[in-house]
Parts: C-alpha cells; sequence; structure tokens
C-alpha cells in the first residue's frame, strides 16, 4: 500500500508536481496543554495546481488564516504532511520556503518611518547572499534592485518609492506589500484577506492585481478572503472550510450554491449569475419578517 | 532597465554605500571635534593647544618642561581623557541598545531605562556589591556579569509580561516596563538601607547615573567589550530591518525568528550589565537619540545603528561635560542631566503623537 502510494506520488511528480499538495493535514494550537483540544484543522487533504488561483472561503474561526500559516512553515503542522513543488515542507528550511512562497500577511503596520523602496527590497532577504563578515552595506546585487524595480512597476508603486510606508492609503500599503512579496521571486503567492479593509475601488484594483500577476509570472495564487463574491469572480477553485474540516472543493458554480452555503454558514443566501462573466454572485436576501 | 533603477536607488530611498560613508564620516568627525571640545571644559578649563600636546605627550610618552603645563597634562591624561571617553563608549553602547529593542520590540519608545532593564541589571550589581563581592563600585570583572544577569532576567520577565496571542502592545510593554521598574527599584532601595552608611552613599551616586575616570586598563577592556557587542549588533542590522516588519513576515522571508529574537536579547542584555556596571542608570538617551536620527536619517538599521551610536555618544559626553562644569568643583550626576533632558520629550512623544503609535 506504502509502496503504490508512492509509486503514484512518484510518478505525478514526473509529470507535473501539483504547487502545494495537502496531505491528511490535521493541526491544532497549544499542542502540550490540552490533548483533548480539537483540531483548528482536521484532516484536510487537498492540492492546488500550479498557475492555479485557489481561494479558501469559509466563517470566522474556520482555520482559514491557519491553513494559510501551516502551508507556508509558520505553523507546525500536527498530522499529516505539506508538500510544495513536491518536497515536504519539513525537509525545507525557513529559507528554501521562503524562495518559493511569498505570504502576504492580512494587516501591515509599521511603527518606523520606512520608505516604500526600502520595505520592497527587504523582500529579496532571503535571496541575499552576503557572507558573514559583511556588515549589510552595499549587499543589494544589481539583481536585487531590478527585482524590486520590476515588482514595483507591475504593482504600480514605482512614483511612491520615496514615501514613508507609514504615510500611505490602505490600498496603496496593499500594493506595496505585494510588491515586496514579488520581489521574493516566489512561486506561490498566499493572501490573507488582500481586500479586507479597501474600499471598493481598491478592491477591483487589487483583484485585477492579481489576476495579471497570474497571468503574467505563471503565479500559483492562494487567497483567503471573507468576500464569496471575490472568491467567485477571480479564483479558478473554492475551498470551502467548517470548523476546520474540508467542506467541498471546486469550480465557483459547483461550491457557491445556496445549499452548501446554508450547510457552511448557517444562513440563505440570494444566488445568480453574474451579468458579465455568468458566474454566481452572492447577495444577502431581504428578511421576509420585516414586511 | 539600470538606468529607471537608479532613478530611485540613488534618489535618496534607499541605502546606498555613498550614503552610508558620507553620513558615518560626517559623524565621525563630529564626534572627534565633540571629543576635543569635552576636553576642554572642567573644574579648570584647559586650553585647545594645551589639550593637543597633553594627546601628542600622552602617546609619545615623554617629560615636558614648565609645571604648570604639567599638572594640567596630569588632569588631562588621569582624569579627563579617559572619562570623556567613557562617556563617549557608554552613550554609544545606549544608543545601540535603544535601537535594537525598538526593532526587537516594535516599540519606538523602547528604552533599557523606560522598560527595567537597567534596573534589573542595577539589581544585580548591587545585589553583587551587598554580598562583598567588589568593595568599590566598579573595576571588578564580575560585576558585568551579575549586571547582565539581572538585565536578561529583567527582559524576559518584560517580554512575557507585556506578549498576548504573540504580540506585543506598545502600552502593555510600557506599563509592564514601569510595574517592574517599580519593583526593581525597591528591591535596590531595599538593598541602599542595610548597607552601611558610607558604602550606600557611593551606590546612591551611582545608581542616579555617574561616570568616573577610570583606569586605563578598565577602559581598555570596557571599550573592547562595547566595540566587539556593537560589532556583532552592526552585523545583525539587516536582521532588525526585516523584523520591524512583524514576526510573521519576518519568519516567511526566512528569519528564524527565535533564534535570533534569543541573539539579541541576550547582546542587549550584556551590553546594558557592562553599561549600569561602570556608570548606573543614565535614562533616555536610548530612547531620544535613535529616535531623532531616525527622523532625520531614515529607518534603515544598517546606518540608523551606527549612526545612532555616535550621536549618543557625542550627546551623553556634552550632557557629562554639563554635569561636571555647572556646579563646578562640586558635580552632579550625569542621569540627572540626561533625564531632564530626555524626560520631557520623552512625555511629548507619548502625548502628541499617539496617533502614531497605536
Amino acid at each position: 500500500m506504502t509502496a503504490a502510494r508512492t509509486g503514484t506520488a512518484q510518478s505525478s511528480l514526473a509529470v507535473n508536481p501539483p504547487a502545494i499538495e495537502v496531505e491528511g493535514l490535521s493541526f491544532r494550537y497549544h499542542t502540550r496543554e490540552e490533548q483533548g483540544r480539537k483540531w483548528t484543522l482536521d484532516h484536510l487533504s487537498f492540492h492546488v495546481d500550479a498557475g492555479e488561483i485557489l481561494g479558501i472561503v469559509g466563517p470566522n474561526g474556520s482555520g482559514k488564516s491557519s491553513l494559510l500559516k501551516v502551508c507556508t512553515g509558520l505553523l507546525p503542522a500536527g498530522e499529516g504532511q505539506v508538500r510544495l513543488g513536491g518536497v515536504p515542507l519539513r525537509k525545507q528550511s525557513q529559507s528554501d520556503i521562503a524562495r518559493m512562497v511569498a505570504l502576504v500577511p492580512q494587516e501591515y503596520v509599521q511603527v518606523f518611518p520606512f520608505t516604500v523602496a526600502e520595505t520592497v527590497l527587504m523582500g529579496r532577504f532571503p535571496h541575499r547572499t552576503a557572507r558573514w563578515w559583511s556588515l549589510g552595506i552595499g549587499d543589494e546585487t544589481a539583481n536585487d534592485l531590478a527585482c524590486a524595480h520590476q515588482a514595483m512597476v507591475e504593482t504600480d508603486v514605482l512614483p511612491l518609492a520615496d514615501r514613508l510606508v507609514s504615510d500611505l492609503s490602505g490600498g496603496e500599503r496593499q500594493r506595496v506589500m505585494i510588491a515586496r512579496a514579488l520581489a521574493q521571486e516566489p512561486n506561490i503567492l498566499l493572501l490573507d484577506e488582500p481586500t479586507v479593509f479597501l474600499d471598493i475601488n481598491h478592491q477591483i484594483e487589487i483583484c485585477s492585481l492579481i489576476a495579471q500577476l497570474r497571468a503574467e509570472r505563471r503565479l500559483t495564487v492562494v487567497l483567503v478572503s471573507h468576500d464569496l463574491n471575490v472568491a467567485s469572480q477571480y479564483c479558478d477553485r473554492v475551498l470551502m472550510l467548517k470548523e476546520g474540516r474540508l467542506c467541498r472543493i471546486g469550480p465557483p458554480d459547483e461550491t457557491i450554491c445556496p445549499d452548501i452555503l446554508r450547510m457552511v454558514y448557517g444562513c440563505d443566501v440570494v444566488v445568480d449569475a453574474h451579468p458579465q462573466t455568468g458566474r454566481p454572485r452572492v447577495t444577502m436576501p431581504i428578511s421576509v419578517t420585516r414586511f | 532597465m539600470v538606468d529607471l533603477v537608479s532613478s530611485w536607488a540613488n534618489a535618496g530611498s534607499v541605502l546606498t554605500v555613498s550614503r552610508w560613508v558620507t553620513v558615518i564620516g560626517g559623524l565621525l568627525l563630529a564626534s572627534l571635534a565633540v571629543l576635543v571640545l569635552c576636553l576642554q571644559f572642567g573644574a579648570t578649563s584647559v586650553d585647545v593647544r594645551t589639550v593637543a600636546t597633553a594627546i601628542t605627550h600622552m602617546f609619545r610618552g615623554d617629560e615636558s618642561g614648565s609645571p604648570s603645563l604639567r599638572t594640567s597634562e596630569i588632569i588631562m591624561v588621569q582624569i579627563r581623557f579617559p572619562r570623556v571617553l567613557m562617556g563617549f563608549l557608554v552613550g554609544a553602547s545606549l544608543a545601540a541598545v535603544g535601537v535594537t529593542l525598538q526593532a526587537l520590540l516594535r516599540n519606538p519608545l523602547a528604552d533599557p531605562y523606560v522598560l527595567g532593564v537597567s534596573s534589573g541589571s542595577a539589581l544585580g550589581v548591587s545585589l553583587a556589591i551587598l554580598f562583598g563581592i567588589g568593595s568599590a563600585v566598579m573595576l571588578l570583572p564580575l560585576l558585568p556579569i551579575f549586571g547582565f544577569a539581572g538585565g536578561l532576567l529583567a527582559l524576559l520577565l518584560i517580554y512575557r509580561l507585556a506578549q498576548s496571542k504573540g504580540r506585543l502592545p506598545i502600552h502593555s510593554l510600557l506599563l509592564a516596563g514601569v510595574i517592574l521598574n517599580a519593583i526593581l527599584t525597591a528591591f535596590i532601595m531595599f538593598i541602599t538601607s542595610i548597607m552601611e552608611p558610607n558604602r550606600s552613599a557611593g551606590l546612591m551616586a551611582w545608581l542616579m547615573g555617574s561616570l568616573t575616570a577610570p583606569g586605563y586598563p578598565a577602559l581598555g577592556v570596557f571599550s573592547m567589550y562595547v566595540v566587539l557587542v556593537l560589532a556583532i549588533l552592526m552585523h545583525k542590522a539587516q536582521l532588525l530591518n526585516v523584523l520591524t516588519l512583524g514576526e510573521e513576515t519576518a519568519r516567511s522571508l526566512g528569519v528564524e525568528t527565535e533564534g535570533v529574537k534569543k541573539q539579541l536579547f541576550a547582546l542587549t542584555a550584556l551590553l546594558t550589565g557592562a553599561i549600569v556596571s561602570v556608570s548606573g542608570m543614565i535614562g533616555f538617551v536610548g530612547m531620544v537619540v535613535p529616535h531623532a536620527v531616525r527622523l532625520l536619517i531614515g529607518s534603515d538599521h544598517r546606518l540608523l545603528l551606527p549612526a545612532s551610536a555616535l550621536v549618543g555618544g557625542m550627546f551623553l559626553a556634552v550632557a557629562d561635560t554639563l554635569a561636571r562644569t555647572i556646579m563646578a568643583p562640586a558635580e552632579i550626576p550625569v542621569g540627572i542631566v540626561t533625564a531632564l533632558a530626555g524626560g520631557p520629550f520623552f512625555l511629548y512623544l507619548l502625548l502628541c503623537r499617539k496617533d502614531r503609535m497605536l
């Protein structure tokens, strides 16, 4: 049985391994204190293909952000394993992972006056080649500068290069954080609630930026979102989490439908087709009892 | 592409080698000038030419002619020169510790004095003195080790107290520091109250933060110690930059944050222990100086750390010159001067710029 499984794993590796493979993954916080404690993530198995955009949705506390963190090695997997590009996460150092996966956190608070260019250049940290005696001055190679420049061009933050990050608006700061992640030259981009504090025009801006990056850089994107419509319109597949369990995974028109949403969120919603894309669109129903 | 890159890379938005060399070179020259100026002032003031001849004679080791020149030379060589240099080194270390703690705790108000790290070190040193390790306040190699242990314990305690859910809220950190400071100070006061009066008077003067003229062997050991720790901190400056992005982001950039944090805590406690064992509790240099320097040259720690160290050195050398001369021939503890300069600045930051720090 084991032999058969490794056999299939190897053959799939030979073709083109999925960007992320999650196998029987369980995770919980505070493993030592309460052994009987519920799993935050409960035996998840799925994979993300290279070049795909996967949306992770689910109610508050369903483990969306935790899943993202386990996939970057920020949180240790309790049981099961995660493979990035066919290699188990456990066998890679944090720097190895950083050269492959970039994470854009939900919010970014900077208390010190760093400029946008300085912040984006920090994304080159996993690629640094400085020797131990170096004091770090002038460590940036021409390639580092070129990568940062390219990332700033793609996210349209180049005009802001000398501004302080703390002086930017929410949408601008989010683009800077994406530029910082792109400077890492990752294959996989993970975003935690990329649109959460943004108004509608910045939401559109960030979402189309993500779609454009996937097309131009052939990035694999995993994004956690509260917004079912963002997941439906911009993702190839949607993964639904409920209380740490995988509820459904598939294309938006198979996952974003009223009965599944009722099961996951416990409420009724109106789902119709988006007039432009034909993909499912979720709206709040008008409560009948009010009339 | 290269031209496009240089449009922002050379426009002052990132650190370049030439900017680093200009700033650090300028500050080194300024430090030299300040040191020479500080050498002139004191209970007896000495003009620049005498300072210069004294220094050249000191290095050549030859005898000089006129007796009045010899007296001022002895003052220069035996007392003033080591003291000014000591003040510079202590100020530089305090500023460097401040910069490191601020980046590590992501808090622009962090300072070894405000957070109680200095009190921890002082308690360690006081205990050592109480149990008779070293009859003088200074110059025993064991004292910095006690200072280190006390400072490290205080720092770890603060960190555990203020941390909640993997975050370090700025205000809970300050609150924990204030309370820890009060408790540790109570212990130190208890120790001074059970000591013999003549010993406790010396301890009190030291606690208020005062510089004395060390002998050359002690000065040599202390400066080697300071230079070594500063060099290691400087080597970690790029890590400090990445740590300010937040711990999770730093880890996702490949930093093994747990190990780095432990190293940095140990280094800052080492340096604080050494500073406190020679100069007592000198407050606010570690907070005021990095803050002002950051406003002028930005936050990149590869430049901020050495620049703050040089400015901190100058600041304390000048403050100590004031402490020596204001009420000459009597001296006031330099800690009083720095607290009077730094305390109101701290309050200003806390009250007026609240919005920026939350």
